[in-house]
């Protein structure tokens, strides 16, 4: 590849200069993706990393501070270690939110490739679908679906899979319409591919980097909304544990233990936190159209 | 004689809706119109913006259905859109569009994308389509190691090069051509044109060649015919057309342009505003831009009518007798 | 016109509808409340009894009829705990919640739309950058944690203030900041990122270059155009006054509707649950109808577009 052919849009895209626009990276930035890079490999290494057993029990060290040699993060109320759950709290917490942004992105922009491929009817459903769901607020649907159903890993992800999927369909069905109106994807439809064709080979790549600056906004919303119904106490149930679950049950310890509360806590402001900053910037980046 | 493409009274209406508190109003843009092309043929069909040719040049792919008439390829009725018999139609059938960068996908390099029609169709295997991508994009003009490129890295000419190399992948007997020289340079349209010249000279495929450039039209196509709002106006063998224009519009168009060499007395300068399918004139539609309209043109649409050998024409007042008074 | 506000209307009753199917099944497919409520040791016949009694022994369509019915004529049944009507229970609650959205929501539009737009005015200052900053951890701190941490320093720490409870105007004061916190975030940034992109129009451009008094340029020109985004996002802060306190509700303990949702949840409470959701549905379509039509007034390119 060399400079002298590449007319004035090639700049943009290409390998070398799109390397240019990110090697300078703002400090705060480079703080998030230095946490998230941590929260990560924590939740891989949850097993190895844990201290002790999430329920093992010490009650000879029942609300230890921080700093108790054998319990950096303090003890709870039963003697367990802070830092063991909190290491698997992390790893629940995003396992939760992982799976549940992969859904959404999914069932979202499926449905947003169905209302683009099939107008009418189809349409008017998926835009009755959102309107549903612009009306009930999430935490209330979940709230009374956890709730009468009973709460479990499956029905949590599944669950928390519907959020923000309306933000996925809005943009695939626009770029799909836009892009089959005149564009590569009425020229490939001309050329006798079947929808299935179109749709996976063309359209969806092409749409991609604008779904995953998507998924940055829906991933630490879904974070702080199973975090919400764990306080609650709908979420994640004991014995297994996760962020909000932690600071639900520290918060009856607030004047006693407030560690038990804040670790948690603060581990859900940093990562909220540093993907915002993080997906702010990828944003700029990589999508300039969208704010 | 059979031919290989046979449209019967083509009608396309689109529900144009004018302002909030407007009724929805039909626009008439393809409004019965007949056309035969010959294998091996190059029928031009020119027009202003808006007389339907675009649309025309669709339906005649059945891309955009038919709301009337019909359109037989090869004998056979054209399958509905979609289906999987029209798909596989694709295959015959082509298009080289306007824009060859929208048309393009710009995450493919473009000998995925010449090579895709192969892989659609399932047409030869994996080493033959490889080998017809390589042979494409030498008969286009493209050079081996631009294989790799991404649509944007190329300029507008080799572009429409690629998009007309991956409309003949599959040997089609039949390619639309949708203004495909209107959107690039003028040093380059030229070179795109005798591309497309003497690629239909080689595979000897049936071309419907859709532009407003008058000159791109008469330097390429043995037969044309005149848009205007919808509807065919005059239709004849090119050379004879251009001569010898018998509508009045049609005059008009090939007075317009400028010829070296040539004063420019008795130009016929098109009046009036310009042709605005949602509001279509009465009677002939033409008539009130035209300078010899009388009554019967406000009242009766003209139909087409024989004006000579293998020439039409839809006007009041062009009669085989009366045709070269006109002029 | 018409049409556009008939359509939209149309729409507006097709999600009520919606909702209410959705409360239907939720709670009528999620067990068996007589079971639930009478426990595993009663008799059949007086299950069977309690289950005529509340129309559990007919299909499930005629049930979902027979709702549909009650509804439209206003009757949203008897809490099953208590038998006091479920509509009453529901609506003696919602003052308890207002008085800690509505000033909540006072506190979002004074701090978070001067904030913004004092941000977007001075663009890449110190301020600008402390607004950015304090608006993102604004919405990424959730409220519980919020609230807890304000209980910590107000309350625990200081004693100034009551850590939970009902009763006094101190008592609302923790409560409402820590609902109002999130949306401060969420409209300074956002009425930053509308003014900014305003400002870059060309017709702000023309206004300043024709020699506009930049006080006017923005009061006349700027603030109208980026009021259009804003207004999406104050109404569903509007649509949310009922329902946006359930965490903070529990945190201090506050008697409004989120306590009593949560309370209704975990006790089964079908009709009270039903009439919460139905409430804080209604009242969200309306708003979000209000918002589509006032934008209908104040942009007029948006009339003939569909809302999705």
């Amino acid at each position: 590849m060399t400079l002298a052919t590449a007319p004035e849009t090639a700049a943009a895209s290409r390998p070398a200069a799109l390397l240019r626009r990110f090697r300078t990276i703002p400090g705060a930035v480079f703080f998030g993706m230095a946490w998230l890079a941590l929260m990560v490999l924590i939740a891989i290494f949850a097993d190895v990393l844990r201290p002790y057993d999430i329920t093992r029990m010490d009650l000879m060290a029942r609300l230890s501070p921080p700093g108790t040699s054998g319990h950096w993060l303090g003890t709870d109320e039963l003697g367990r270690d802070v830092l063991s759950r909190l290491i698997q709290s992390v790893r629940v917490s995003l396992v939760i939110a992982f799976g549940a942004t992969i859904i959404s992105a999914v069932f979202g922009t499926t449905l947003g490739f169905l209302a683009a491929q099939f107008r009418g009817a189809v349409e008017h459903f998926v835009v009755m679908l959102a309107d549903f769901q612009a009306a009930l607020p999430f935490l209330i649907m979940s709230l009374a679906v956890l709730a009468f159903f009973g709460s479990s890993m499956m029905l949590l992800v599944g669950l928390m899979g519907f959020y923000g999927w309306e933000r996925y369909a809005r943009i695939a069905r626009g770029l799909a319409i836009s892009a089959g109106a005149q564009g590569y994807a009425a020229a490939v439809v001309q050329l006798g591919a079947t929808p299935r064709r179109v749709y996976l080979k063309h359209i969806l790549p092409n749409v991609a980097s604008t779904l995953i600056v998507s998924m940055t906004l829906t991933f630490p919303e879904i974070i702080l909304m199973e975090s919400g119904l764990s306080f609650l106490g709908l979420g994640v149930q004991p014995p297994d544990t996760s962020l909000g679950n932690m600071v639900g049950f520290g918060r009856e310890y607030l004047t006693t233990a407030p560690w038990i509360m804040l670790a948690p806590a603060a581990v859900i402001m940093l990562t909220t936190l540093s993907i915002s900053l993080v997906g702010d910037w990828l944003r700029d980046k990589l999508d300039p159209t969208i704010r | 004689m059979s031919f290989l493409l046979e449209a019967d009274d083509l009608v396309r209406i689109y529900s144009g809706r004018s302002g909030l508190f407007g009724k929805a109003q039909p626009v008439r843009a393809v409004d019965g119109v007949s056309l035969r092309l010959a294998q091996g043929e190059t029928l031009g069909i020119v027009g202003e913006s808006g007389s339907g040719k675009s649309t025309l040049g669709r339906m005649l792919l059945g891309v955009d259905p038919a709301q009337g008439g019909s359109v037989c390829f090869d004998g056979q009725p054209m399958p509905a859109t979609g289906s999987a018999d029209w798909r596989g139609l694709r295959a015959r059938m082509q298009m080289v569009h306007q824009d060859p960068l929208a048309a393009l996908d710009r995450r493919l390099t473009i000998a995925t994308q010449i090579r895709e029609p192969l892989d659609i169709h399932k047409i030869g295997t994996e080493d033959t389509r490889a080998a017809r991508v390589q042979d494409l994009m030498e008969a286009v003009g493209l050079r081996p190691d631009q294989a790799d490129r991404y649509p944007h890295e190329l300029s507008g000419g080799q572009r429409q090069r690629v998009v007309i190399a991956r409309a003949l992948a599959s040997d089609p007997d039949m390619l639309v051509c949708d203004e495909p020289v209107s959107a690039l340079d003028v040093s380059i349209q030229a070179q795109v044109v005798n591309l497309l010249r003497t690629l239909q000279q080689q595979t000897g495929l049936g071309m419907v060649f859709i532009s407003h450039d008058l000159k791109v039209v008469r330097n390429l196509c043995d037969r044309v015919a005149v848009m205007y709002l919808g509807r065919i106006v005059e239709e004849g063998p090119s050379e004879e057309l251009f001569a010898n224009p018998r509508h009045p519009y049609t005059q008009a168009l090939v007075s317009s342009v400028p010829e070296p060499g040539k004063r420019l007395d008795g130009r016929v300068i098109l009046q009036g505003e310009p042709p605005n399918p949602a509001k279509r004139p009465s009677g002939c539609a033409f008539h009130p831009r035209c300078h010899m309209a009388s009554d019967i043109c406000r009242g009766v649409i003209p139909e087409l009518h024989a004006t000579g050998e293998g020439r039409t024409a839809a006007c009041h007042l062009v009669t085989d007798a009366t045709a070269t008074q006109v002029a | 016109m018409i049409r556009f506000v008939s359509l939209r209307l149309l729409r507006a009753v097709m999600t009520v509808l919606a909702v209410m199917t959705f409360a239907f099944l939720v709670l009528r497919l999620s067990g068996d409340p007589a079971q639930v409520l009478l426990g595993p040791d009663v008799p059949q016949n007086i299950i069977d009894d309690f289950r005529a009694d509340w129309g559990l022994d007919k299909p499930l369509w005629q049930q979902y009829l027979a709702y549909l019915g009650a509804i439209l004529t206003g009757d949203f049944g008897l809490s099953m705990r208590g038998g006091a009507p479920a509509l009453d229970l529901v609506l003696e609650r919602v003052p308890a919640t207002l008085m800690l959205t509505i000033p909540a929501l006072l506190l979002k539009l004074g701090i978070g739309i001067p904030a913004g737009v004092y941000a977007a005015l001075h663009r890449d200052s110190t301020i600008d950058r402390g607004v950015i900053v304090l608006a993102i951890l604004g919405f990424t701190v959730p409220s519980f944690v919020m609230g807890l941490v304000l209980v910590l320093i107000f309350s625990i720490h200081w004693h100034a203030l009551p850590s939970g409870g009902f009763g006094t105007w101190q008592h609302a004061i923790l409560p409402a900041i820590t609902i109002s916190v999130g949306g401060i975030g969420l409209l300074a940034r956002f009425s930053r990122s509308a003014m900014i992109e305003v400002m870059g129009q060309p017709y702000i451009r023309t206004a300043s270059a024709k020699g506009v008094k930049w006080r006017d340029v923005v009061r006349g020109h700027a603030l109208p155009n980026a009021a259009v985004p804003i207004v999406t996002i104050v109404g569903f802060m509007v649509g949310s006054l009922i329902a946006g306190a359930v965490v903070v509700e529990t945190i201090f303990s506050w008697p409004g509707i989120g306590r009593l949702l949560i309370v209704s949840v975990s006790n089964r409470d079908l009709a009270v649950v039903q009439c919460i959701l139905l409430l804080i549905a209604a009242v969200m379509v309306v708003s979000n109808l209000t918002v589509d039509l006032l934008y209908g007034l104040l942009d007029p390119r948006l009339r003939s577009q569909p809302a999705h």
